[in-house]
């Protein structure tokens, strides 16, 4: 019997029975549509979270105070121990005036919370003190006005960049902001532009005003220390190279290597893969579960359907179906119910999936691995679970089966 | 000419637990091509079990049987089911059709698993109903047919891929006495053609059909004798008809 004709036959038995094989289904539709939904979420999970580390500028190294852990916490970010006051600003200048192959920007910030107010509106904000390359490193996009100039820095300008979040707390319409006066702390700066809005991890970016390092350092602190160091590498080749010619810099400069680290943004994306990896692994194990129960029913039925149609089964190995016929057609049949049940199960799946997403902050993710890998599986689960029956069935003996009540 | 079955010895032993049960002890026969055999014996005297042997539905514990030239006992199981399939046809007691196939898809099944095209299976099916009388029937499921219809069916299924002998174990013994006489006009017809046909059954009226007839006791045949005053189905139909005419005329 050619194969097209075993899967005839197959149909019509499945469809003769189509209560029982919609059931039989049911188990397997579950099971993928859960492994779908899940695998897809955890990947929108990640997606996101890698894209917020990724839009925070590319190929970055961050040096900040204390020691650093990586791979603590529930998310396993970075968590710094000790820290304060060991990053001086001659560091950050003495940086910027040396020429290091891989250095394609030096920048720093130096913060501080301080009221910022127009006419009688305040807010209390952070304030940044930097330089004019932040916002281009940090993919900071300018919603209206202008970023700062050299000049700005150099001269020591009272000129202020607007977070959206300050912005239209202040003015309402956050491009009302340009050219604006505001007080920030006891100063007047003027507004030179407004940034557009940016998040992370949840956390709204918004909510800062950044001022050139020197006008902070003259108007608003005279605190010498800043909070990070940040240097952008040209190639992510060259990451590790100047990673290590910056290490031995700040050894050279603070002496003890406890009191300062550096931060790889690219090590961050890679434990936020791994673990993002493993939370998906560990909904596709659970989803998985219930697809070996979809796969487990799938047998049984079989198992059913041969005893059922025992005398069938010999009446067609009487009349010339050799083992291999009979083989071919229990197989196709599981198979055809769990790849049919696969398939429903995708799309309910991916309908689950983009709900449940439309209620989480994550976006949906559907790769094209997930959609091969869940059919994939379903026929694999036919197959497996259909092998027994379907042997059992080829193995009967004609005269026995003819007999059977 | 060579037979196209020779049995030697055959020797079949069930085993069901400690008691052994010897359905054939010893049976030779010969038979050839063109052939029309009446198997006859009372009920446990093994003529079921020396069909399924015939038939290559199953193995006997002992002695030789060659089928068209082939020793069957040395046959791998794909092989046995390519005999099934392509050299006989089995026609059983109780018809054994598909019930949720039709007349002709039942008909058809021994084409599929002999992979002929389908044209040509249309074609044969088709031919075969008709030729059983029941080409009007072709699309009706089992149990809207009569069991003489059945059989009619189960008929055309075991001729379908013209094979070289009809094994037909009491192929009447579920029928009233009509339609086991049309049955075994069919049979006769077929004979007539030169299709060799082995019969088993209990009623000596049916035996007399055929044209030799072998008498089975006790796993073993007692004797072998040829059909004197043979009966011709069609006649008998055609008298039988005309009495049931006349009794219906009368009442
Ligand atoms: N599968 C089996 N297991 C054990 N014993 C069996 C089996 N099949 C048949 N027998 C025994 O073998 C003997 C011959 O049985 P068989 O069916 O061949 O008789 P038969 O001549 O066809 O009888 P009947 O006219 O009633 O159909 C009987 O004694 C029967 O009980
Ligand atoms: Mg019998």
């Amino acid at each position: 019997m050619n194969f097209s004709e075993s899967f005839q036959t197959a149909l019509f038995n499945l469809l003769a029975n189509k209560l029982r094989s919609f059931l039989t289904m049911l188990g397997v539709i579950i099971g993928v549509a859960s492994v779908v939904a899940m695998v897809s979420l955890g990947q929108g999970m990640r997606a996101q979270i890698v894209d917020q580390i990724s839009s925070l500028g590319s190929n970055i190294l961050t040096v900040i105070p204390g020691r650093v852990r990586q791979g603590a916490g529930p998310m396993g970010m970075f968590m710094a121990r000790g820290g304060g006051n060991v990053l001086k600003y001659e560091y950050f200048q003495e940086l910027r005036a040396t020429p290091f192959p891989g250095i394609r920007a030096v920048t720093t910030e130096a913060t501080t919370s301080l009221p910022v107010t127009f006419a009688r509106e305040s807010v209390f904000v952070n304030v940044v003190g930097t330089t004019p390359e932040l916002l281009e490193i940090r993919n900071f996009m300018l919603l209206g006005g202008r970023s700062f100039s050299g000049y700005d820095y150099s001269y020591s300008r009272k000129v202020a960049i607007l977070g959206h979040t300050v912005a239209q707390d202040l003015f309402g319409d956050p491009l009302l902001a340009v050219g604006a006066s505001i007080r920030v702390g006891r100063t007047i700066f003027t507004v030179v532009g407004v940034l557009e809005p940016k998040t992370m991890g949840g956390q709204d970016l918004g909510n800062q005003v950044f001022i050139p390092l020197t006008t902070f350092r003259q108007y608003l602190t005279g605190d010498r220390y800043l909070r990070n160091i940040i240097v952008q590498v040209d190639d992510k080749e060259n990451i590790p190279l100047v990673s290590q010619w910056l290490s031995d810099f700040f050894r050279r400069k603070i002496g003890d290597p406890e009191q300062f680290s550096i931060l790889n943004q690219q090590d961050l994306l890679e434990t936020v893969e791994s673990v993002t990896g493993t939370v998906t692994l560990f909904l596709a194990v659970i989803a998985g579960i219930s697809l070996l129960v979809g796969g487990i029913g799938i047998m049984n039925i079989m198992l059913v359907s041969v005893a059922e149609r025992t005398r069938e089964i010999g009446l067609r190995k009487a009349i010339g179906a050799k083992p291999r016929d009979i083989l071919l057609q229990f197989l196709l049949e599981s198979s055809f119910l769990s790849l049919v049940g696969g398939v429903v199960g995708l799309v309910l799946g991916i309908l689950a999936g983009r709900t449940m997403a439309s209620f989480s902050q994550f976006p949906f993710v559907l790769s094209p691995q997930v959609m091969v890998l869940a059919l994939s599986v379903s026929l694999a689960v036919g197959l497996f679970f259909g092998i027994y029956p379907a042997r059992r069935a080829s193995r009967l003996d004609p005269i026995t089966a003819l007999r059977y009540e | 000419m060579q037979p196209i079955i020779r049995v030697e010895n055959l020797v079949k032993v069930y085993r069901t637990g400690k008691v052994e049960v010897r359905a054939l002890q010893g049976v030779t026969f010969e038979v050839h091509p063109g052939e029309f055999i009446a198997i006859m014996g009372p009920s446990g005297s093994g003529k079921t079990t020396l069909m399924n042997i015939l038939g290559c539905l199953d193995t006997p514990t002992g002695g030789r049987y060659v089928l068209d030239g082939v020793e069957v006992s040395s046959l791998r199981e794909n092989q046995l089911a390519e005999i099934r399939n392509r050299k006989i046809g089995f026609v059983f007691q109780n018809f054994h059709l598909l019930p949720r196939l039709t007349a002709f898809q039942n008909v058809e099944l021994p084409l599929l698993y002999a992979s002929v095209p389908k044209s040509i299976r249309v074609r044969r099916v088709r031919d075969l109903l008709e030729r059983v009388g029941l080409g009007e029937r072709m699309h009706h499921r089992p149990n809207e047919l009569s069991g003489g219809q059945m059989q009619r069916v189960a008929i055309a299924r075991a001729l379908v891929n013209d094979p070289a002998i009809i094994l037909a174990d009491e192929p009447t013994g579920n029928l009233d006495t009509l339609s086991g006489e049309e049955i075994m006009s069919i049979f006769q017809e077929l004979n007539e053609e030169g299709r060799t046909i082995i019969l088993v059954t209990h009623e000596r009226d049916i035996a007399q059909h055929a044209r030799r007839v072998i008498h089975f006791r006790d796993g073993r045949i007692l004797k072998n004798e040829d059909v004197t005053d043979r009966i011709d189905a069609r006649q008998l139909l055609e008298e039988l008809k005309r009495q049931r005419n006349l009794l219906e005329e009368a009442g």
